[in-house]
């Protein structure tokens, strides 16, 4: 025809015709007939599937609040009691300063059988090791291979001695290294603390190198926390690999060491606590515990409670909704229910 | 557009301001303005100077200006236009006139950049990503590279910028072809045509256009190779009308060849209504002797631009309006930028989640700042924030800019952080999921056009899903409800019905060894036949072939004779300005009497075998007052009859009475059963006049055809006069064929609650007819028609109309007010026609139109320019947020279509401009029930939902983030697989019941409160999957990365199934997705943990070893769905909605045919 001036010349026209002239394929899938299964909430499904959460979800409620139940724990915070009362007013002062005797001693009452192994954790609290200037500040390279020693990115601000040479391990991470000690005994016999294996085999194997080590490490004019021994590598150091696995959460807890025998009930264990390291700046909470564990892990009954909750919620829908379908009976795909047939001028 | 013309200075300082250049225009015109002082000085001097160069014309001049004041409306001189024909320097002297030049694109290459990005940053989540990346160029926060950050929204941004740069391309390519094609024009000192490029047309210049050509431009008719100075013109690409229209050149100008011509044309300024035409032409004499009047030239003496040059050799015009002053390009107005509804209702909930985004962040920076002055003295040594930075020879500070700087930081880090709360994904993925689902409505082989052979075209991506929310369709009718192709049906002869097409026609017209065959031929009824050939008697035979010839010659069709492959045959086509005639033409030829040759004098007509020549001795053309045109033919035998064809209710009040009552009673019942088919009826009567009768209707005839003044009314009045005590000779029944299905389409869409809307440029009459066979119209309706010529009666038509419509509404029956809800109320139906729109249409008067046309139930409007049919579009876009389409085939309907919010055209037809400027195109009307009901309900619900599940998934992100800095892996393909492939309901049941369309219209599947709630839903997730870990793990020995680990399957867990609940249908490929994205965030997150240089190294192995782990996902899980399960299964059984009864129905319906396990779709084409 005859173009006017919005329209594209006829060749233009006529390649695109052609072009579209094609006869679309038939298959199920271009007609958008796949064969599908058009799942409905039928009454059976709904009343089947709360039914089968709560027979699910219950006893695995009372199965895991059992186990955390059998859990023995004994917490102790030292953090204040482990000040002396006359530095009480002042226990910056008095943890910062090099002279004063940070030992001392508590005992506990061990209140059921422990069966081994007893795991000796300590917990922090208010510590955020997942702040972002915390968790960043830290060079994997660094700890793995000894040829990366210089490498120090990220490790503002405990990256290098004030004279440039690198601090190996790097970072605010190590630099913070956890340096209070625990020991255990029991009428003078001391309890062998396992401290081999708290860490991550994962970690000891391919984070940590064999062949790197400490250096200039906890020289600066700021003490962080630990000193590490310049002669043991990094691989070996568990402590500081436990530490630099960063905890999730600001009260945190992290494994110091493990006791491989049962402690009785009523026992009595003395522990000799070396309080050396810093929370007092923050406020944080130092606390000592130790624990059996569970098919569920530590004590915790907020999992148990939180399916018996939930089980019990979807029993009770179940019976709600049971009791709907009965008062009031509605046959699925009733044309009748239909916007059009049920008030016939559409409204 | 109007503004674009510049009028002609007519002050005199403009003129004087070039004296001596042209002194011949200064006179004419300071002639006229100082006539008006009568200084008779003056006068004179001015006579003295024109007559150098042309002394006759400032004689014309001064009599034009008395002379025309009586005889009609004068064109004042500040909105004239002056042409001087052939004179292209003069004319476009004192005002710019654009050059034939168009220009039809958007963009320029200085503009493009800006523009485009204008118009691309209407959404406003463009600008959120602007911000954002802003953000990401400050070195402090660089959370992610500041070059990666940009990357993303510079992608959506070029690959949105190159499409509409190559759309922009495409139309400057087509201009630049349109301007250079060729026009002969005549150069004005050589007394030659010349070969010239479109664009360098002027006004003023003289052009020469030959047959099947294109006009350059709006020109005046100077001379046609017709002695009387007919041409006839197709108009298809200006009104979608495909007949010829007759255009004449005034004797006046005819009878001077056109290279001698010169004169002044004054005409109105240019503008869009190509119905009409105001102007008249002084005409010089070289010669010098002989004074002209003016002569007023009208809308029959104008070829437009766009139209094609018919069965006329040749024609010369001059031009008066070129390049964007044409009316066709006043008529086409630029292609607007669409937005889908979706979209643009997208833009409030992203202004909302931007200020959710906004308290978050001031949230988190208010905390910081808090922190920070509560531990301002210990951030120095804090073990895990520390300041100090040891490593220079100085204490220096790490990262540290003091308290307020922090805070601020801390709220732009976290505005990065929770950046996804608006995903510009989701932006990738939408244009994704129309690209998969223009791929599905291309390949559907229920819109697959099987006469054509065209398919299904997407020609906009980006409103796939606004076709499921359309509410009003405005449709032509020439082409697009009909195929344009009038079919002669049933005659009635005497009262005789005879509506049995069941024969061959066999007849064709031999002379001279060449054979002359009708190009359609039209199926005849032996009885008929047999009636023609005497078998019934000889005056029925009579009877019967006056009845022929009537249809024979009582027309304006001109046979044209077209070539065929066998040189011996040719084949007439017969071309005419109305269908109908040329319909009852090609019956006369198939039933032996075939219109050979048409003169202004004579016709000739091949009568059963042998040629006749009768003399057409006068015309009165059709008018709109008597409905009715009528011949005077004079025979080979001298004897002299008046064939009259006309509307039933004129022709029965013309019909002689006294005698055939019988006949006339019987036809008028044939009358009634044809017209309930939905034909088209004409009423065919004849006068035989005596000589007394013939001599005194003569020269009334000659008086008034001479006249110059009032000729029309008078020669209305010889017609009138004459056209009475008619004997009936029969009636027929066209019909206008619809295209298939139209009926049973049109059903379908107003069952769906779609109001149709008819727009075309066909007369009243013709509107109605249609209306009626496509079962828009139907008898119980009360039809309210407007048409009147001047403000003031359209404000009392449409009070009236707004009246009775209220009357209507009211009384029957209170309780209904939606259309084809099977009510009792009386349904009402609106016809409006153009001049009435005209009054009505940009002016106060819009809104009483409004609420008529809303409350009727049907709306006609006919003979409507194209601009008005964009104008009607727009009433209604104005002021109802209702989704418009409109649907046409022709450059008529190009504004409309690109006015309306979906535009669609039909393809296959010989024009492409409806095409080219359309949304959707596709072959025939009836696909829009598929395109509507079936894929604009899937394509409105999958984006609905994919639109809410990407606001969802990423506020759960964002909420848990808000709690745990973390990264996300991204998780789009399920959704955009859900958004490609889930069907809420199958194309089966959406065809039965076509009122699930409503879903779309009410926003049932996006809305506010829907997304309220949705974001309630995903708040409740984010707090479980954040919760549940974080108190089950307090206190533990659990680290950052492994925390992590299981916050980020747990996440996409939740977000999968919270999917996996909504799927409506599962096919394998939804399977795949659903669980291979599951499957593939485990894996990813294994690989990261196979890394050693992350911190997270072996992490997951370590998690998932330990029951904690397993039971956190799985009461994470369980407790994040209960909510969302509870409540939809409440309301899917208490409130259903129609779609999930319909999903019900389905498969109650699958189950009861359980045995067969496939259901043969029934498909709409098979209609």
């Amino acid at each position: 025809m005859n173009p006017t001036g919005d329209s594209t010349p006829e060749t233009d026209g006529a390649t695109e015709r052609r072009k579209k002239s094609k006869k679309p394929n038939y298959s199920r899938f271009t007609q958008q007939e796949l064969p599908a299964c058009k799942p409905l909430l039928t009454p059976t499904i709904v009343i089947s599937t709360f039914i089968l959460i709560g027979v699910l979800f219950i006893p695995i409620g009372l199965a895991s609040l059992s186990a955390s139940g059998n859990v023995v724990e004994i917490v102790y915070r030292y953090d204040i009691d482990c000040i002396p009362q006359q530095s009480q007013d002042d226990k910056l002062a008095f943890i910062q300063s090099s002279l004063t005797n940070k030992t001392c001693t508590t005992t506990f009452n061990v209140p059921k059988n422990m069966k081994a192994p007893v795991h000796i954790y300590y917990e922090l609290d208010n510590f955020y090791q997942n702040h972002r200037r915390y968790v960043k500040s830290r060079n994997d390279k660094q700890l793995r291979s000894k040829a990366y020693e210089l490498e120090t990115t990220n490790c503002a601000p405990e990256a290098t001695t004030p004279d440039g040479s690198p601090i190996v391990p790097c970072g605010l991470i190590a630099w913070s290294l956890f340096n209070d000690t625990y020991s255990f005994a029991t009428q003078s016999k001391v309890i062998e603390v396992n401290k081999k294996n708290i860490a991550w085999q994962s970690d000891k194997d391919h984070k940590f190198g064999s062949d790197v080590y400490p250096k200039n490490f906890q020289q600066g004019g700021l003490i962080g926390g630990a000193k590490l021994n310049e002669s043991i590598p990094l691989s070996e150091q568990e402590d500081l690999i436990v530490w630099m696995r960063t905890a999730a959460l600001p009260q945190f807890r992290k494994l110091y060491g493990r006791i491989e025998r049962d402690l009785a009930a009523n026992e009595q264990i003395s522990v000799t606590i070396e309080n050396n390291y810093n929370t007092y700046s923050f406020e944080g909470e130092k606390r000592l515990v130790l624990s059996t564990t569970s098919w569920i892990g530590g004590k915790n009954g907020f999992l148990g409670v939180a399916y018996l909750t939930i089980g019990s919620l979807c029993i009770f829908l179940a019976v709600a909704f049971i009791v709907l379908y009965l008062l009031k009976p509605r046959t699925l795909g009733d044309p009748s229910y239909l916007s059009w047939n049920r008030n016939p001028d559409g409204h | 557009m109007a503004s674009h013309s510049v009028n002609p200075p007519e002050d005199s300082a403009a003129a004087e301001a070039a004296p001596n250049t042209v002194p011949p225009r200064r006179g004419s015109l300071s002639f006229r303005s100082r006539a008006e002082r009568s200084s008779s000085e003056t006068l004179s001097v001015e006579i003295m100077e024109r007559s150098r160069s042309r002394p006759m014309a400032s004689y014309a001049s001064k009599r034009s200006d008395s002379d025309k004041l009586g005889s009609q409306r004068e064109i004042d001189d500040d909105e004239a236009r002056f042409v001087y024909i052939n004179d292209p320097e003069r004319s476009n002297l004192a005002a710019r006139l654009p050059n034939n030049a168009i220009k039809t694109t958007k963009y320029t290459i200085l503009t493009f950049l800006p523009r485009n990005l204008f118009e691309q940053f209407h959404r406003v989540a463009y600008i959120y990503f602007l911000i954002l990346a802003g953000l990401n160029q400050v070195p402090q926060l660089g959370v992610f590279s500041p070059a990666a950050s940009i990357l993303p929204l510079a992608f959506v941004l070029g690959v949105t910028a190159v499409k509409d740069g190559y759309e922009d391309w495409r139309r400057s390519r087509s201009d630049r072809n349109e301007n250079n094609r060729v026009a002969l024009v005549l150069v004005p000192g050589d007394r030659e045509f010349r070969p010239t490029p479109w664009k360098y047309v002027r006004v003023g210049e003289v052009i020469k256009v030959a047959a099947d050509e294109s006009i350059p431009c709006d020109m005046v008719l100077l001379a046609t190779s017709d002695p009387a100075g007919v041409a006839y013109v197709q108009t298809i690409n200006l009104d979608g009308e495909s007949n010829l229209k007759t255009r004449y050149a005034k004797q006046e100008m005819q009878s001077t060849a056109p290279e001698a011509l010169s004169g002044l044309i004054r005409c109105e300024k240019p503008n869009r209504n190509i119905y009409g035409f105001l102007a008249s032409v002084n005409v010089d004499f070289p010669t010098g002797t002989a004074a002209t009047k003016p002569v007023s030239l009208g809308q029959s003496n104008i070829i437009l631009r766009g139209c094609e040059l018919k069965n006329t050799s040749w024609v010369v015009g001059v031009a008066v309006y070129t390049g964007q002053d044409t009316k066709v390009m006043l008529n086409s107005s630029g292609a607007p930028s669409k937005r889908s509804r979706l979209e643009s209702q997208m833009n409030r909930e992203v202004i909302l989640l931007a200020a959710t985004l906004f308290a978050l962040c001031s949230i988190v920076a208010i905390l910081a700042g808090v922190w920070l002055v509560d531990h301002r003295h210990e951030l120095d040594t804090l073990p895990y924030y520390r300041k100090q930075d040891l490593s220079e020879p100085q204490v220096g500070k790490y990262n540290y800019y003091g308290i307020g700087a922090e805070t601020v930081f801390a709220f732009l880090m976290s505005v990065i952080l929770f950046q996804v709360m608006i995903p510009i994904a989701l932006y990738i993925s939408m244009e994704l999921v129309r690209l998969g689902q223009a791929f599905f409505m291309i390949q559907d082989k229920n819109m697959f056009d099987e006469a054509t052979k065209t398919r299904f075209q997407c020609r906009a991506l980006n409103i796939n899903e606004d076709l499921g929310q359309i509410k009003y369709v405005f449709s032509d009718k020439t082409g697009t409800l009909t195929e344009n192709k009038m079919e002669f049906r049933c005659a009635s002869v005497r009262g005789v019905d005879y509506s049995h097409g069941e024969e061959e026609s066999l007849f064709s017209s031999v002379s001279s060894g060449e054979t002359r065959k009708p190009k359609t031929s039209v199926k005849i009824d032996p009885e008929l036949m047999d009636a023609i050939k005497g078998g019934q008697g000889i005056e029925k035979a009579n009877l019967a072939r006056d009845f022929f010839l009537a249809l024979a010659t009582c027309n304006t069709v001109v046979p044209i004779l077209v070539e065929t492959p066998d040189p011996s045959v040719k084949l007439i086509d017969y071309q005419g300005e109305s269908p109908d005639e040329q319909a009852l033409v090609y019956a006369a030829a198939a039933y032996g009497f075939m219109l050979v040759e048409r003169t202004s004098g004579h016709i000739v007509v091949d009568v059963l075998g042998e040629r006749q020549r009768f003399n057409v001795l006068g015309l009165h053309e059709f008018d709109s007052d008597r409905k009715r045109m009528s011949v005077v033919i004079g025979f080979p035998d001298k004897t002299i009859k008046l064939f009259v064809k006309g509307a039933d209710n004129s022709m029965f009040g013309v019909i002689r009475k006294n005698i055939d009552l019988d006949i006339i009673r019987e036809t008028e019942t044939n009358l009634h059963a044809y017209s309930s088919m939905g034909l088209r009826t004409l009423v065919i009567g004849m006068r035989e006049f005596s000589i007394d009768v013939f001599e005194e209707w003569h020269s009334a005839y000659e008086k008034a055809s001479q006249s110059l003044i009032g000729r029309a009314k008078l020669l209305r009045a010889v017609a009138a006069n004459v056209e009475r005590d008619l004997n009936i000779l029969g009636a027929s029944g066209i019909e206008d064929k619809l295209q298939q299905g139209v009926p049973e389409a049109i059903e379908s869409l107003r069952q769906a609650g779609i109001k149709v809307w008819v727009l075309t440029g066909d007369k009243q009459e013709t509107a109605i007819s249609i209306g009626f066979s496509c079962k828009l119209l139907t008898r119980e309706m009360t039809q309210i028609v407007i048409n009147s010529n001047s403000k003031e009666a359209c404000r009392k038509s449409l009070q009236d109309a707004a009246s009775t419509a209220r009357r209507l509404k009211a009384a029957p029956d209170s309780e209904s007010t939606f259309s084809g809800t099977g009510s009792m109320q009386t349904p009402l139906a609106l016809i409006i026609d153009g001049t009435s729109l005209v009054h009505i249409l940009d002016t106060e008067l819009e809104d009483e139109l409004f609420e008529v046309a809303t409350v009727c139930d049907v709306v006609l409007c006919c003979r409507v320019a194209p601009m008005q049919k964009a104008g009607i579009v727009t009433l209604i876009k104005n002021r109802t947020d209702d989704m418009t389409l409109a649907i046409g085939d022709g450059a008529n309907d190009v504004s409309m279509i690109q006015m309306a919010d979906v535009g669609i055209g039909i393809s296959g037809q010989e024009g492409r401009q409806a095409v080219m400027a359309s949304d959707f195109a596709m072959g025939q009307f009836r696909f829009l029930v598929p395109l509507l009901l079936v894929h604009g309900h899937w394509n409105y619900q999958r984006m609905a939902y994919m639109i809410m599940y990407n606001f969802y998934r990423n506020s759960v992100f964002v909420f848990l983030l808000f709690c745990v800095l973390y990264s996300v892996i991204y998780t789009a393909l399920p959704t955009i697989i859900v958004g490609v492939l889930d069907k809420d309901v199958s194309r089966k049941t959406l065809l039965k019941y076509p009122k699930l369309y409503r879903a779309g219209q009410n926003n049932e599947r996006y809305n506010l409160k829907l997304f309220v709630l949705t974001m309630m839903d995903s708040l409740w997730q984010s707090l479980t999957v954040f919760y549940i870990p974080y108190l089950a793990y307090r206190r533990s020995t659990i680290d950052g990365p492994s925390l992590g680990d299981l916050l980020i399957l747990a996440v996409v867990l939740v977000v999968n199934i919270h999917l996996a609940m909504d799927v409506f249908q599962w096919n394998w490929i939804t399977h795949a997705s659903l669980w291979g994205c599951i499957v593939a965030t485990i894996i990813c997150v294994i690989i990261i943990d196979c890394i050693w240089m992350f911190p997270g190294y072996w992490a997951i192995f370590h998690i998932m070893g330990t029951r904690l782990f397993w039971a956190c996902l799985f009461g994470i899980l369980v407790a994040s769905m209960v909510p969302r399960f509870t409540t939809k299964a409440l309301t899917e059984y208490l409130m259903p909605s129609d779609v999930q009864l319909a999903r019900e129905l389905e498969k109650s319906e699958e189950t009861n045919l359980s045995n067969s396990s496939e259901i043969p779709l029934s498909t709409f084409s098979q209609l």
